[in-house]
Parts: C-alpha cells; structure tokens; sequence
C-alpha cells in the first residue's frame, strides 16, 4: 500500500517544478503538489522526495520499513485494558481503521476545553488520563511514540488537512513567527534552511522542505521512530539554540504553522527519513 | 527482544519455486561502541544468529556483527518443493531465542 | 603528509562532502582486522574476481542505516552452490558485518540487509562455493557526516 504519487503528478502534471541544483549539477524534478493561492509554496514536496532512492524503497514496502514494527506493538496495545477504568482504547474508539481515519491528519485541532490546540501526543495523553484513569506516557517514550505513530498510519494517503482560522489564528501567527525568527549562535531560522534552500546542500545534510506529514517518522540515523517535537528539538539545539520543550506551546504554535506549510501533502506515517 | 517478528512470504507458490521470503525484528542491537552520559561503555548486545529451516531442514542462516544495523531486515529465497512449515529462529547474545513460523502450500 | 596549508586546513574545517570523496580513502590500507577475517575465512586461499553483484548505494543517506544487497551466480543444486558469504567493512572500528550461509534449498544465492558504516570504507564479499573455489567483490561507499540532520 505504498503512496501513489502517479495520480498526484498527473494532477499537478502543469505545476511540477525543477528544484534547485544539487552540488553535482544534475537537475532534479521533484514531484510535488500545487499550493494553494496565498500559500508560502509555489509547489509543497514531501521530504520523501528529498531522500536517496534507497531511502525511499525502504518506505515504499510496508514489510521493508521498519516504522511498522511500532505500528504493531501499537495496534496490540489499543486493544489492551490499562487503568483503573478497566477500559482499553478499542473499548470508546473500536476499530481504529474506521474510528482513527483523518484524526491524525488533522492534527494539532482546537480544544474547547483547555482553549488552546492540542496535538495527537497530547490527545492520547487526555484520553488516557481522564477517560482511562491511566497514567499518561512520557513524551519520546516507546509507548507514546508507537501510539502515535499508529493512530496517524490510519490517515495515511489522506491530505494534511489542519484547521488554521478561528480560534487557531493566534496561535498560526505564533508559529509562523517562530518560523521566521533566527534563534542560536548559528543564528539561523527554520526557514533559513527550509525556505530559503531547499533543495541544496548544507555541508553533507540534503535540505527538505521542512515537511510534517511523515511524523513520526523513522530516522536511519537514529534506527527508530522520531516524533515531531523531538524533531523540533534537534533542529534548535543543532543551531545551537536553547530548544522550547517538546509539547510546549512554542511547540504547538509551530506544529500548527508547519503542517499548513504541508497542507494537502498526504499523511506518510510511518515515513523514512535520514 | 519480545516482539513479534515481521516476515512476508507467498502463502503458496508452485512446486519448484523460489520465493523470496523478507524479514524483520525489533533490536536495538547495541553495538558495544557507544558509550553513556558519564562516559562509560554501553555493552554490546545484540542478535548473533538468524535461522531459517522449511520441514526441519536448514534452507539459511546468517551470523550477525555489531555492524548490522538495528531492527535487522534480513531477506532471502527459498526453493519450495513441496508444502510445510518454515521455522525462523533469532538469537540473543544473551542466550535467549525468538521464533516465529509460516507456513505454505503448493499452488495446483 | 606534512604540515597542512591553510587553503587544505578550511577544507578540513569545513568537512565540506568532497572531502569524503577522495579516491585515496577508498584506496587506503584498511585500518581494522579486515584481512585477518577474510585470511581466517579463505584459509589463505586466493579468491578470484567474479559471480558476486554486490548492490550498495554510491553514497549513504546515513552511515547508520546502509541496505545492501548480494547476488551472487551459481546454479545452488546439491553439486554445485554457494556455501558461505562473508562481509568485511575496512573502516569500521571492528571489520566483521556477516556471514551468510546458503543451502541448495536457498534456490537462489541471494539476500538482502542492512548494515553500519563508520565512515567512507570498502565493503567487501568473499564467497566459499561448495567445491571450494573462493569468489570476491569490494565496493566503496561514501558516508558523510555533518550538516545539521547529523
């Protein structure tokens, strides 16, 4: 069940873009999708398209990508009881193939009743808390990772489809600051690397476009699933930055902003990614 | 090392096939080369011996190093001559063993 | 090599990718216990060029994380088939990767997995055929480290 990008190319067969250069002077057609008008893209490309072809076969095969192994242990654990209201996930949700499809891609969404968007982290951590009485998974935990790794693969092939107006202005403002604002003793922004130079090299590092729509992804580097705040987290601290914490509202507000940067990329999780 | 194995393979193929049979297992496989916050070694730990025998006899085996990468994909063919079980078995450097069996029918 | 000039010293600073791509890492002694294990593994024996195909990217998305892919030509009948495949990666800190071990059952002398690569290196294959004839391969894979993603 690997990503057609055949039906998508066919789409936007009017807007393919030649991306910039690589070092060795090839020039290289990324597949991608048009953007919406008034969006920061012309054209919005997965990180999948980014990645070596090796790479990308080892995503393309569900057995091959290591991603699925958490998936697994996952789909056995939403069936598991925990807590002390004897219930499992499957116990309110059932069948996560039906009840989970589009959650993931539509995260982080407005909660009424903490007033500020949440994210798919942050909503297992509710459900378990208060509709559980479990006690809530650590953040970057196996646990919570393999969850919500598993709840996103149900939206996988689905578009980004996050919700950015109303009460979620403020906070896509907020992000979309952070994304823009140099932090570190590198003195760098997201955007100096993901806006500005896709597409090109940064000593050995190929550079994406920043995309979120394979998160949690497995990095080869790292040999496992990597969250998003983590993800987050790295970046900052590699340009020498203080990192905001993982789930904070910092965190959140960028989340928010990064996935309408994606918006109508398919969900890839679990992606592959170096 | 508890978790389920992942392995792909036809459910039956015709007598004289060779199917490709793909494999996949959580491991960390701890290197031995890392070393802690307080800079001491990580012990290595990782699967040594990868199996796989159809109706009991050997058909592949692999010894691992350190040098493989973790959650260990290992894919390989197997000739089917006739219909049974395939035993999968990967062993810890700690003793312990994870087994796992497919089986496969011979398509008419 | 004698004291660096400055123009080669910025190019070491600044671990630029072609660094990783100079054809004499590629070509240097290997640094580890390789050709003791491939000695141990042929028993001294001269192994010949040939019937390996041996599939490894030209250059590594990660070090960590390098799949690789061994075909190696051979009829795997019970006369006549490959026995064992070893795999020795020369710039690893140890040098050993695999050993591989086919049966005429295999059908096909073929398989696929993924391994670690500390640095630009060789990778080589050295196959054991049942009747005893040793077979060879080597491929250079460049590893680059840096950037920001690690």
């Amino acid at each position: 069940m690997s990503i057609r990008y055949g039906s998508l190319a066919g789409l936007a067969t009017a807007a393919l873009v030649l991306s910039a250069v690589a070092t060795s002077g090839e020039e290289l057609e990324r597949k991608g999708i048009p953007a919406p008008p008034g969006h920061v893209f012309q054209t919005i490309i997965s990180g999948y398209q980014f990645r070596t072809k090796e790479t990308r076969a080892l995503q393309d095969d569900d057995l091959e990508n290591p991603g699925f192994l958490a998936v697994e242990r996952a789909a056995d654990v939403w069936k598991t009881v925990d807590g002390g209201e004897g219930k499992s996930c499957m116990s309110c949700h059932g069948e996560a193939e039906k009840t989970m499809k589009g959650v993931g891609a539509a995260m982080p969404k407005w909660s009424e009743k903490l007033n500020k968007p949440v994210n798919l982290e942050q909503q297992i951590n509710i459900c378990r808390t208060e509709h559980m009485k479990a006690e809530p998974w650590a953040f970057k935990s196996k646990e919570l990772t393999d969850m919500t790794t598993f709840v996103r693969f149900q939206s996988r092939g689905l578009p980004v489809a996050v919700k950015t107006d109303g009460p979620m202005s403020p906070w896509f403002e907020k992000g979309k600051e952070i994304y823009y604002t140099r932090v570190g003793q590198l003195d760098l922004a997201c955007a100096s690397c993901h806006e500005k130079n896709n597409g090109k090299f940064m000593r050995a590092d190929f550079l994406s476009q920043g995309q979120t729509n394979g998160f949690p992804t497995y990095r080869l580097r790292d040999q496992r699933l990597i969250p998003l705040h983590e993800r987050f987290e790295g970046c900052m601290f590699d340009v020498r930055g203080v990192p905001y914490k993982p789930l904070s509202d910092e965190f959140l507000a960028l989340e928010l902003y990064v996935a309408w940067r994606g918006i109508g990329l398919p969900v890839e999780t679990p992606s592959v990614r170096n | 090392m508890a978790d389920k194995p992942r392995i792909k393979l036809p459910k039956e193929a015709k007598k004289g096939e060779i199917i490709q049979i793909k494999t996949l297992v959580s491991h960390l496989m701890e290197s031995g080369q890392r070393k802690d916050a307080q800079g001491k070694p990580i012990a290595r730990k990782i699967i040594n011996k990868f199996t796989c025998e159809f109706n009991g006899r050997p058909v592949f085996s692999c010894a691992l190093e350190p040098a493989i990468s973790a959650n260990p994909y290992i894919q390989f063919d197997a000739r089917i001559d006739e219909e049974g079980t395939f035993k999968f078995a990967w062993t810890d450097d700690d003793g312990s063993v994870v087994t796992a069996e497919e089986k496969i029918a011979l398509k008419a | 090599m004698g004291a660096i000039n400055r123009r080669q010293a910025f190019l070491l600073g600044g671990g630029f990718v072609a660094l990783t791509v100079l054809p004499m890492a590629a070509n240097a002694e290997p640094s580890n216990d390789a050709a003791e294990l491939i000695k141990k593994f042929t028993g001294g024996k001269e192994a010949a060029k040939g019937k390996i195909t041996l599939d490894l990217p030209e250059i590594a998305e990660n070090g960590n994380t390098v799949p690789l892919a061994l075909t190696v030509e051979s009829p795997m009948t019970a006369e006549n088939y490959v026995k064992e495949v070893l795999f020795v990666a020369d710039g690893n800190p140890n040098a050993g990767v695999a050993t591989l071990m086919f049966t005429p059952m295999s059908g096909k002398a073929e398989a696929s997995i993924r391994i670690r690569l500390a640095q630009t290196q060789n990778v080589i294959a050295v196959a054991k055929m049942s009747d005893g004839s040793l077979f060879t391969e080597r491929k250079t894979v460049k590893v680059t480290i840096g950037g920001c993603g690690g």
